[in-house]
């Protein structure tokens, strides 16, 4: 059984070999908002805890195989019978018990995080942005700023910003790694993820969904400035950008692929997202969505008949 | 549809595929003339109600389907293994990984499943076949139709490419217009009938069927792990059915059950497949969890340690396994207490799962613990498996699952638990029962061999895949920039994979060797096992016992060879009832076959024309008498006689 020492230094080598190769780090553990942070020590604090499981598992495997090998055992060892022993099946049922009694804890808590506003931003009115997919891009329309583009979406720093997802088209997936976890972009309803930037930098985004042929290629650059840059590029835009009008919204919407755009108004006067599901579910945070709401409620009104089923749906859910 | 739509072009790939179907199929059809093979074939093969035949069919049929996923794999590798790779188009790309996904799971891991479980449960509960044998040579040809079905998309019309998963609105007629999803509702469908049929017939044999004495716990572990499999099975295929007849309805006839307009909804799709998809990972893995109990029970020399344990965990299993369908899309915005709710059913599992891993490394406590090709497959599992288990517990927490979802993390995940437990499982089965279903073994220095290649091909292949997730590459990608630094850990991916592929190559060249050199006559128990079906003659005679054989305990054989116990009553030969053969099950398949196939086409007149011949053959079974035939005492004599030396 050399074979199996030569295995295991084999895949222990090559785990070593992988973890310096990445001399800059994993994304998801190089977290660059509080949302991503809550993640990044879900995960390492996970890890670790399994990795507890992984060592009495192997420690347990390694003795037995080691010293019960018939090769090892007289010719004439008679192995015995044995039933099992309920102390020992209840210590092996109790432990994983408490532990993932441990982990849901964690799990229940920190899910609730990261679904609301990261902590510590409660106070601030959040940048609203919503962010839709088509086939094969991204439009980011900021209906406070009056301020549409396409492909990459600028944010300020140290403010929480509301995405709210929608789709023109598959389920996609909004994901920025290093800001948070993803939320999926449907054709029928809106769902909602907060992220804030605590740090400036260049983000990679991208749907991490499958849609089709140019999924791949479905990238965006988040960039989060300082508040005061930010500011500047949102005036820039207004002034310099163009008006998107229906029809070239409609252009860029069947176009596979656009590259960056920017305009100096958004798609949500004349194409408006689908029902907002969330209000109905959760009463929380929205004094400052019905107010924002209010101005597409007439957009809204004409897509009723088409939700009613939706509708039905959502009270249901809400009835458990 | 236009014609030249029909046969799918403008890929060399595609006509060398073209190429070698034809050549193949000449092949078969002037080989079996030449040797004068088509009585044969059809006598022995094509309208046997046997068992063991049957399990055989889907053992084969499961090994060519690993083969074509194991080439799409290959060829996904080949795309990934560089930056901005131009091997494959994002199309190709697209359909080769849906392809792979619904072979390995539908057309390869489920037929070798119920091919094990055809050629073992009736001899290890001492039956003479399955309750309903012709039923059961209708759901091979029903499976075994429908993976045609599936695999000619490749070169007729173009292969399914949303994904295994098929998410609406992707898969619907406004993104997906070529007949490649037509294809995939029909073709699982039709299969999906047959193991539907395949659960009723072995949950009715199990429980009608045992042999005097062999209460439910004393049943052996593969037996109890199929027993629970296919109740499973019962509740959690119906919900297939449905949603893929709604998907056909929605794709053939214009419904809008999952459309964008018109009310349609795409949560919808995605919930009903997936409370069929999370019951349908435990129905694969369930029975290599059998298998596994069976094999380290038999090369410790011990019996199973903790067995009441062992099925109550199955139980748990099996009843969480319907209760955690929602972790597959946590992203989907149901907010933080449903997801709450399901990270916690998820993570239960771990609890049931636990309890089995310390039961078998207990079994070892204390055995003789000697290390044959399939014992080695149960040894490669545990500390594999354990790997898949705990990232799982990873995966199951929602507030994480929001960075790995769709990323390679999940990838690697669920790969770490698939082939370890199920395709180990099986591959462990298969050498083990050999020797039950051929007469010969496997040779065993090229099994271990290959058993090498493959854990360390399979580690360096999907070991990677953890971190590529966890540095944001998502699943499903045809290409990636050289500047995410993917590159390097896609190269030693893919140089793994090469090596697993060396390893089947190996496995299967053992058939061929062990053929020809492996000794015959090492009897009915070369392992000195402790089953049942190891105190019948291999190979196999067609009735599997001359005697019913009595039970006064689990792991009966072993228990009559060490205490003398005889397992037979003395007395004379009585005469054995047996089905007849028959070719409606074949007929009624290849019927369905085109029904299936007029209707990815739409084409509706064929179509009815074939759906009345469906109707045809329901009635002629139903109308049909036939009792079967009885083996004569004195046949039975002197098939024993020649089989075994002796006379029982």
């Amino acid at each position: 059984m050399k074979k199996k020492r030569w295995l295991f230094s084999l895949i222990f080598i090559s785990v070593v070999m992988l973890l310096s190769g990445c001399d800059t780090k994993l994304m998801v553990l190089d977290p660059k908002g509080p949302v991503a942070k809550t993640q990044s020590n879900t995960i390492i604090f996970s890890i670790l805890m399994m990795a507890l499981v992984l060592i009495v598992v192997y420690i347990l495997y390694i003795f037995m195989l080691t010293k019960y090998r018939a090769s090892k055992t007289p010719d004439d060892y008679e192995p015995p019978h044995m039933e099992g022993s309920k102390w020992l099946e209840f210590i092996w049922t109790a432990i994983p018990i408490i532990i993932v009694a441990i982990l849901s804890v964690v799990t229940v808590r920190t899910t609730y995080a990261v679904e609301k506003v990261p902590a510590g931003y409660e106070d601030q009115k959040p940048l609203v942005i919503y962010a839709s997919s088509s086939n094969w891009k991204w439009h980011f329309s900021y209906p406070e700023e009056g301020i549409e583009t396409v492909n990459y979406v600028n944010i300020p720093t140290h403010r929480p910003v509301e995405f709210r997802l929608y789709s023109y088209g598959p389920i996609s997936s909004f994901w920025v790694p290093q800001l948070g976890g993803q939320k999926y972009a449907m054709s029928d309803m809106i769902t909602k993820l907060n992220l804030v930037a605590e740090h400036e930098g260049s983000y990679m985004g991208k749907n991490s969904n499958f849609s089709g042929k140019g999924f791949a290629q479905m990238e965006f650059e988040v960039l989060a400035q300082s508040p005061a840059d930010y500011t500047k590029w949102v005036k820039e835009v207004q002034q310099t950008a163009p008006k998107l009008t229906e029809q070239e919204f409609n252009s860029v919407l069947h176009t596979d692929f656009v590259g960056r755009k920017s305009y100096s108004s958004t798609h949500l006067k004349f194409s408006a997202p689908p029902m907002d599901m969330s209000e109905h579910g959760h009463g929380g945070d929205n004094s400052t969505d019905s107010k924002e709401s209010g101005k597409d409620s007439a957009d809204h009104m004409q897509d009723m008949g088409d939700m009613k089923d939706m509708n039905d749906h959502s009270s249901m859910e809400h009835g458990h | 549809m236009k014609w030249d739509e029909f046969f799918v072009t403008g890929e060399p790939m595609i006509y060398a595929a073209d190429v070698s179907i034809v050549l193949v199929s000449l092949a078969i059809v002037i080989g079996l003339t030449y040797f004068k093979k088509w009585g044969y074939l059809w006598r022995e093969w094509l309208t046997t109600v046997d068992h063991k035949k049957i399990g055989i069919m889907y053992i084969l049929s499961a090994l060519i389907m690993l083969f074509r996923g194991g080439v799409d794999a290959l060829l996904m590798r080949a795309q990934l293994a560089t930056p901005d790779s131009k091997f494959l188009d994002a199309q190709h790309y697209n359909e080769i990984f849906t392809t792979h996904g619904v072979i390995m799971i539908l057309f390869m891991a489920m037929p070798f499943v119920i091919g094990m479980m055809n050629v073992v449960v009736p001899l290890q509960i001492g039956a003479r076949d399955v309750a309903f044998p012709r039923l059961n040579a209708v759901s091979f040809w029903m499976f075994f139709m429908g993976a045609m079905l599936f695999n000619i998309s490749f070169v007729i019309g173009g292969s399914p490419d949303a994904g295994w998963s098929a998410y609406f609105p992707l898969a619907s007629l406004e993104f997906s217009p070529t007949v490649g999803n037509n294809y995939y509702s029909l073709a699982l469908q039709i299969s999906g009938i047959g193991t539907l049929m395949t659960g009723v017939n072995f949950i009715v044999t199990i429980l009608k069927m045992r042999a005097p004495g062999m209460k439910l716990m004393r049943m052996p572990m593969f037996t109890w792990s199929v027993l629970i499999t296919n109740v499973i099975i019962l509740f959690a295929f119906p919900v297939l059915t449905v949603a893929l007849a709604l998907m056909m309805f929605d794709r053939v006839f214009g419904s809008q059950f999952f459309t964008m307009a018109n009310g349609g909804m795409d949560m919808l799709w995605a919930n009903l497949f997936w409370v069929w998809g999370h019951p349908e990972v435990y129905i694969v893995i369930l029975p290599a969890f059998g298998i596994f109990s069976d094999i380290i029970s038999t090369f410790s020399k011990k019996n199973l340690y903790g067995y009441k344990s062992m099925v109550v965990s199955m139980v748990a299993i099996s009843v969480l396994s319907f209760l955690v369908w929602a972790h597959h899309f946590y992203t989907m915005g149901q907010g933080a207490m449903v997801n709450g709710f399901f990270s916690i059913t998820t993570m239960a599992i771990a609890v049931p799962t636990g309890v089995k891993i310390f039961n078998w490394l207990f079994t070892l406590r204390k055995g003789k613990i000697s290390f044959t090709s399939p014992m080695l497959y149960a040894m490669g599992f545990i500390p594999i498996f354990t790997i898949g288990g705990v990232t799982g517990v990873m995966l199951a927490m929602a507030s994480a699952d929001y960075q790995y979802h769709n990323t390679m993390f999940l990838v690697a995940h669920f790969h770490y638990v698939l082939i370890p437990g199920t395709v180990f499982g099986v591959l462990a089965g298969m050498h083990y029962w050999f020797p039950k279903m051929f007469g010969f073994r496997l040779n065993e220095r090229l099994a271990k061999t290959a058993f090498w290649l493959i854990i360390v091909g399979f580690n360096v292949a999907f070991m990677p895949l953890f971190f590529l997730g966890l540095n944001g590459m998502t699943r499903r990608m045809y290409t990636y920039s050289a500047s995410t630094g993917y590159g390097p850990l896609n190269m030693i991916a893919t140089i793994g994979a090469l090596i697993l592929a060396v390893g089947f190559v190996v496995l299967c060249y053992n058939f061929f060797y062990s053929f020809r050199h492996s000794p015959r006559n090492e009897g009915g128990d070369p392992w000195d096992a402790r089953t049942l079906e190891w105190s019948t003659p291999s190979p196999v005679p067609v009735y599997n016992f001359a005697k019913v054989p009595v039970v006064h305990s689990e792991d009966a054989f072993w228990h009559a060879k060490k205490h003398n116990v005889p397992l037979y009553e003395e007395g004379p030969y009585e005469e054995i009832h047996m089905p007849n053969n028959s070719g409606q099950p074949f007929i009624l398949g290849v019927i369905m076959f085109f029904l299936g196939f007029f209707l990815v086409f739409s084409w509706f007149i064929p179509a009815i024309i074939a759906g009345v011949g469906v109707i045809i053959m329901l009635a002629v079974r139903s109308f049909e008498r036939d009792h079967g035939y009885h083996i004569p005492p004195k046949e039975i004599a002197a098939t024993e006689q020649k089989l075994r030396g002796d006379t029982v």
